[in-house]
């Protein structure tokens, strides 16, 4: 089996911020179920800070404590903040992932920017530096 | 947290205390060379033949059929390419599974970049394959069948009787991976006319790295091994004495306990089955429901990922195994489970526990107890789940 850090353990067996938000201001879903993973980030955004940040994951250890980490991160930041998290980011903030793992990152990075390209989409607003999320994300394998 | 019940024996089983002790002496007692004359080699000359003798009557053999090798791949190599060596002025043609373990499957691969053609049966739902697609698959220049006894993951066993039927009846040689399956189902290499072969010490109750070819007389084939004149010539290499002894003990255990410890085994598995089917909904056995290995669970769990389920097992003190991507090493699931017709996300839900004659119902009750709670809590993180619920509704 794989070698996850103690941090990846950590947030594999307690995941922070598991769950839906009614109402949110952005969903993002990034993955597909053919390559065994799907992240679902949801976030509230107020007054251009992300209040809050909740998760749904489908996927292995490294999936989960991803998802976690990533909205971890992301709370509290404003939209500006929050774009410069990248999947290395959360990997360090994991003490790192394993070779195999590591796009399990990508996805989580993914994950969030999919969330507010959403909620900029539903408020008609441009977040610099933001793209369109990709639909196929099978290519993150890559990495 | 330290594993305290072990659920992987088709992975590798321990090695069991009488085998442990038989071995023992063969370190720094009898440790000569068999090959030697003089008296402490002849101690491992002898050791060497009765080990020959315990594999032969496990498989209803005679023991200049058995040859030593170091494992079942190696087994599964010796019989593909030295099959496919000696045969190929008669044909190139091979006929497998689909559901092969990789020592078969790479091994074809291989002899396909060398000019020889495989057909790959496929599989039913239950992962057996059907003897009309084997006939129809056999030509002329047809040389070899290799058909596993009973598959590593699923557990299902194949029809081999009637397989080496049709094998004899069209002159073909037929090879059986029986790795899985010897020491657990009764094996005849006689009445189920197979050719060849293959078998491993690990999976048994033996060492690690030590298995057998079992070649019928008179089969041609290449030798494997090139080097000194042992095993016939035909695998070369100072034996491996220590190993070699306890896979002869641990085969005459296993086939003295046959029935016993299959008695024992079914009924812990299917009760571990059942349990399971029972308690947790959206989950399905895979393989067979009653051709399969007496130990073999094999269930998938809508929603949820196999790895993610493994590591909660394990910090419970469970081992256990899986074939999603995460485990194989690579992003498909296992090549078995899409084989049985599985869609990808239920492959990557799979959960595979094999037992072993140690194994008790009181662990059988834990894991009933554990897995609901482990399997609800991935579900409610899981946003596969979180829609079947909307939709549901
Ligand atoms: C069906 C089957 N064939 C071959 C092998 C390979 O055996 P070994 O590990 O002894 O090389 C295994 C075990 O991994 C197996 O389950």
């Amino acid at each position: 089996m794989m070698e996850y850090s103690d941090k990846v353990m950590e947030h594999f067996m307690n995941p922070k911020n598991v769950g839906e938000i009614e109402n949110a201001s952005g969903i993002g879903t990034v993955g597909n179920a053919k390559c065994g993973d799907i992240m679902k980030v949801y976030i509230t955004v107020e007054n251009g800070i992300i209040k809050d940040a909740k998760f749904k994951t489908f996927g292995c250890g490294a999936a989960i404590a991803t998802s976690s980490m990533a909205t971890e991160l992301i709370k509290g930041k404003t939209i500006q903040q929050a774009l410069e998290i990248t999947n290395k980011t959360v990997m360090e903030a994991l003490d790192g992932l394993p070779p195999v793992k590591v796009h399990c990152s990508c996805l989580a990075e993914e994950a969030l920017h999919a969330a507010l390209w959403d909620y900029a989409q539903k408020n008609n607003i441009v977040i610099e530096g933001l793209k369109k999320p990709v639909d196929d994300i099978e290519h993150l394998h890559n990495v | 947290m330290k594993t305290n019940i072990y659920f992987d024996n088709a992975a590798t089983t321990p090695v069991r205390k009488e085998v442990y002790n038989e071995i023992l002496p063969y370190f720094m007692q009898y440790y000569g060379n068999a090959s030697s004359v003089y008296n402490i080699a002849r101690e491992s000359k002898k050791a060497l033949e009765k080990a020959r003798q315990q594999v032969a009557k496990a498989l209803n053999a005679d023991a200049e059929e058995i040859y030593f090798t170091a494992g079942g791949s190696e087994s599964d190599n010796f019989a593909l390419k030295g099959v496919a060596e000696a045969m190929q002025k008669k044909g190139k043609h091979i006929i497998t599974t689909q559901i092969e373990h990789h020592a078969i499957l790479h091994t074809c691969e291989y002899l396909q970049q060398r000019g020889f053609e495989i057909t790959y049966l496929p599989v039913d739902e239950y992962g057996k394959i059907r003897l009309e697609d084997l006939k129809k698959a056999i030509r002329e220049d047809t040389i070899l069948i290799s058909v596993m006894f009973a598959n590593n993951e699923i557990g299902t066993i194949q029809p081999i009787k009637q397989i080496g039927e049709i094998a004899k009846e069209k002159g073909i040689y037929f090879h059986t991976d029986a790795v899985q399956a010897v020491g657990h189902i009764k094996i005849d290499v006689k009445e189920m006319n197979i050719d060849l072969l293959s078998l491993s010490g690990h999976k048994l109750c033996a060492p690690k790295g030590v298995g057998a070819i079992y070649i019928k007389k008179g089969v041609t084939i290449q030798p494997f091994v090139h080097g000194g004149a042992q095993e016939k010539k035909r695998r070369a290499g100072t034996e491996n004495i220590a190993g070699i002894v306890g896979l002869g003990k641990a085969i005459e255990l296993a086939d003295k306990e046959i029935e016993e410890n299959t008695k024992k085994l079914v009924y812990l598995r299917d009760k571990l089955i059942n349990g399971i089917l029972e308690n947790i909904p959206y989950s399905k056995l895979n393989g067979h429901p009653i051709d399969r290995l007496p130990g073999n669970c094999n269930i998938s769990f809508d929603f949820i990922e196999g790895e993610a389920m493994l590591l909660l097992l394990d910090s419970k003190g469970i081992a256990a195994s899986s074939g999603s991507a995460c485990t194989s090493g690579s992003l498909d699931p296992s090549h078995v489970l899409l084989a049985i017709g599985l869609p990808h996300e239920k492959a990557h839900g799979s959960l595979r526990m094999t037992l072993e004659h140690y194994n008790t119902e009181q662990e059988v009750d834990t894991v009933l107890k554990e897995l609901p709670m482990i399997v609800s809590k991935l579900r409610d993180m899981s946003p596969l789940y979180e829609t079947f619920l909307k939709e549901k509704k």
